[in-house]
């Protein structure tokens, strides 16, 4: 029972990561109809900067310039080279958040080095007692934190005038226009929001193991997490993220002893598999709105 | 009516494979040049236009299911890493280590390898058929990382990661391509086959785009609810796109390393399928010959930028320095495809088409 419980909550640890990025990736779309693969580029930045300003600015400094920095990043790379794509196709304009991926991560990889660099964090690898199980004290940090910025962007998307504002541009880009919305600045602030979340997602990956040049894979993870949720839904993000995590967490933990067939490592794919099973029943994901088509 | 290129008395002349006078020139001409090249120049170039025209072959395939049938697929890698493996294992030789058959015929082999992949583009097209745009690119992507994780773990097939297996062994009427015999030399011989096969394979694409299957392609690309209003089924041609799409990429997967001899599973990552979308963008997506540009100039890019620092001094040729030729490399591959597909969004072959009609109309070209 504690090893399920320990298995759970780091489940649910990394699942945490998972929903930020996942958040970041569903507010980019709902804005302007686009996945943007440069979030791991902006995960792998963000964690980086906090490894470098760590030292300086305490950690939690760091995170908050961090998020800061790479928030006006998102946004600057949203002006200069999504812009101009306005209109065209979204497949297209996807390819070049992919080119924009591989710019910002070749520069930052080169800031890395060959070196595991550390981001400072007070938690490190120690553990408590929570619930009669050792979990790591992070996983809980990540939980918590996690859970106040989903509350606060629901609070944001619900009462704020900004929020608001995205959620029309979201619902209707020319009647969002009609009623004097700058749908240019919303797909902006959403670039913005999304490239915050991802510095923060990113500095909770590096914690205990630190930032090496591999660490961007683990923000592909919150593909699946996506497409679980259904990509227009928030809230499906949050769940699908933590779906995600808790799936790798309990596939690490048991499937040795229940599929070895599956292999070792299995684990780090089976939020693959799951998301072409859940797609094969629901093709538009787990909360996702089906579209209504016309000619 | 001669003389007059633009003239055509019959739907037939319109459609014909080349309809126009200057592109049958230009084309005999081209063919004609790539014959002569594997005399003019050294054996590493030519190890690498091969490997460019095999790149080729996998670009059409990732151009008919993407570029003309409008199904994004980012899971090119997969069906490249069956071709591959299907292609090493029939004709492989058993050891200890990795499983093998020995049927080293290059076209038994080659054939095999299409349709194993194109079996699993069949596997995977029901999923395709039910999603749609960016859901279908994140699936086909979710394939590339189950496909890493089964090959990875399957040693006695691909022989693990970080080792690898043999590639296939090129072997045609019982003269092995890939060694040196009395009157060409390996490279000669594998630039000359594998080019032999791009015009096989171009023809074939070519054929196929032209005729009502490509036609309906482009209808299921440009609009699938018009396209199925007007009796194309919908089902039927993404799953044939898909088939048709990973055949190619099987045939090129089973040649793409037979130059080098060896490979290992870590190759077949995200990372090669993100260099066959480039190709086809940069190329022009939509378009036989941009598939080909595309692709020759992805191939060929890193051995440019390795040129560089004897003209830029301030870039580095070894792992040291500011700025160092493999992360020049990298980066300008996401440079590359931001600037084509904000500049020129059809890619090479727009660039080609606005050269074209540019001097089409000289000197009154404006």
């Amino acid at each position: 029972m504690d090893e399920f419980l320990q298995s759970l909550i780091r489940g649910l640890g990394t699942g945490s990561i998972y929903s930020l990025l996942a958040l970041g990736f569903v507010i980019i779309y709902k804005s302007t109809q686009v996945i943007s693969f440069a979030q791991p580029a902006f995960m792998l930045a963000g964690a980086v900067l906090v490894s470098y300003l760590a030292p300086a600015v305490s950690f939690f400094g760091a995170v908050l310039v961090a998020a800061v920095v790479i928030a006006v990043l998102a946004l600057g790379v949203e002006r200069t080279v999504l812009r101009p794509m306005v209109g065209k196709p979204v497949f297209v304009v996807a390819i070049i958040t992919i080119g924009v991926d591989v710019v910002v991560r070749v520069v930052t990889n080169a800031f890395i080095g060959l070196d595991v660099r550390q981001v400072g964090d007070p938690w490190g690898l120690t553990t408590v007692t929570f619930l009669g199980a050792e979990v790591q004290q992070r996983y809980l940090v990540m939980i918590g934190t996690t859970a106040v910025v989903t509350v606060a962007l629901f609070l944001f998307f619900r009462y704020s005038r900004i929020g608001l504002a995205m959620r029309a541009v979201a619902y209707d880009q020319e009647v969002a226009l009609a009623q004097g919305i700058s749908v240019g600045s919303v797909f902006a602030l959403s670039w913005a929001l999304a490239g915050g979340l991802a510095a923060l997602a990113g500095v909770f990956v590096a914690t205990g193991a630190g930032v090496d040049q591999q660490l961007w894979i683990v923000a592909l993870k919150a593909l699946p997490a996506i497409i679980l949720g259904g990509l227009e839904s928030l809230g499906g993000a949050v769940v699908g993220g933590l779906a995600v995590g808790i799936v790798e967490s309990l596939f690490g933990t048991y499937q040795n002893d229940f599929a070895p067939w599956l292999g070792p490592n299995f684990a780090l794919v089976a939020p693959y598999a799951l998301m072409l099973l859940v797609l094969l029943v629901r093709p538009y994901g787990l909360f996702g709105k089906r579209e209504v088509e016309r000619l | 009516m001669k003389g007059r290129p633009e003239l055509y008395t019959s739907y037939a002349q319109d459609m014909a494979f080349l309809n126009t006078r200057p592109k049958r020139v230009s084309v005999s001409a081209l063919v004609v040049l790539a014959l002569l090249i594997p005399f003019l120049i050294t054996d590493d170039l030519l190890q690498l236009l091969a490997t460019g025209f095999v790149a080729a072959i996998g670009a059409i395939g990732l151009n008919i299911v993407t570029g003309y049938a409008g199904q994004v697929s980012l899971g090119h890698a997969f069906f490249l890493a069956i071709g591959a493996y299907t292609g090493a294992a029939l004709s492989g030789s058993e050891t200890g280590r990795v499983i093998g058959f020995g049927i080293t015929s290059l076209p038994i082999w080659l054939l095999a390898s299409g349709l194993v992949a194109a079996f699993f583009g069949v596997l995977v097209a029901p999923v395709a058929v039910r999603l749609r745009g960016l859901y279908l690119a994140i699936v086909t992507l979710g394939l590339v990382f189950l496909g890493e994780h089964v090959f990875r773990e399957w040693t006695s097939l691909t022989g693990g990661p970080g080792v690898g297996r043999p590639a296939a062994i090129p072997e045609l009427f019982g003269v092995r391509l890939d060694r040196d015999n009395a009157v060409f030399t390996a490279a000669q011989q594998l630039y000359l086959v594998m080019f032999v096969l791009l015009v096989i394979f171009g023809v074939l694409a070519r054929n196929l785009v032209r005729s009502r299957v490509g036609r309906a392609f482009a209808a299921v690309r440009d609009r699938d609810l018009a396209a199925s209003v007007i009796g194309v089924d919908l089902t039927k041609y993404k799953v044939l796109a898909f088939a048709v799409s990973s055949f190619y990429a099987g045939v090129a997967g089973a040649l793409l390393f037979v130059v080098n001899g060896f490979f290992d599973p870590g190759s077949f990552n995200l990372l090669l399928s993100v260099q066959y979308i480039a190709m086809v963008l940069i190329g022009g997506a939509g378009t036989i010959s941009g598939a080909i540009m595309g692709a020759l100039f992805i191939t060929l890019l890193p051995r440019i930028t390795r040129e560089l620092p004897a003209v830029l001094p301030f870039i580095s040729g070894d792992a040291t320095g500011a700025i160092t030729v493999f992360q020049l490399e990298a980066v300008l591959y996401g440079v590359l495809i931001i600037v084509f597909l904000i500049v020129e969004p059809r890619g090479l072959f727009g660039i080609w088409v606005r050269v074209r009609n540019y001097w089409r109309t000289w000197p009154f070209s404006y």
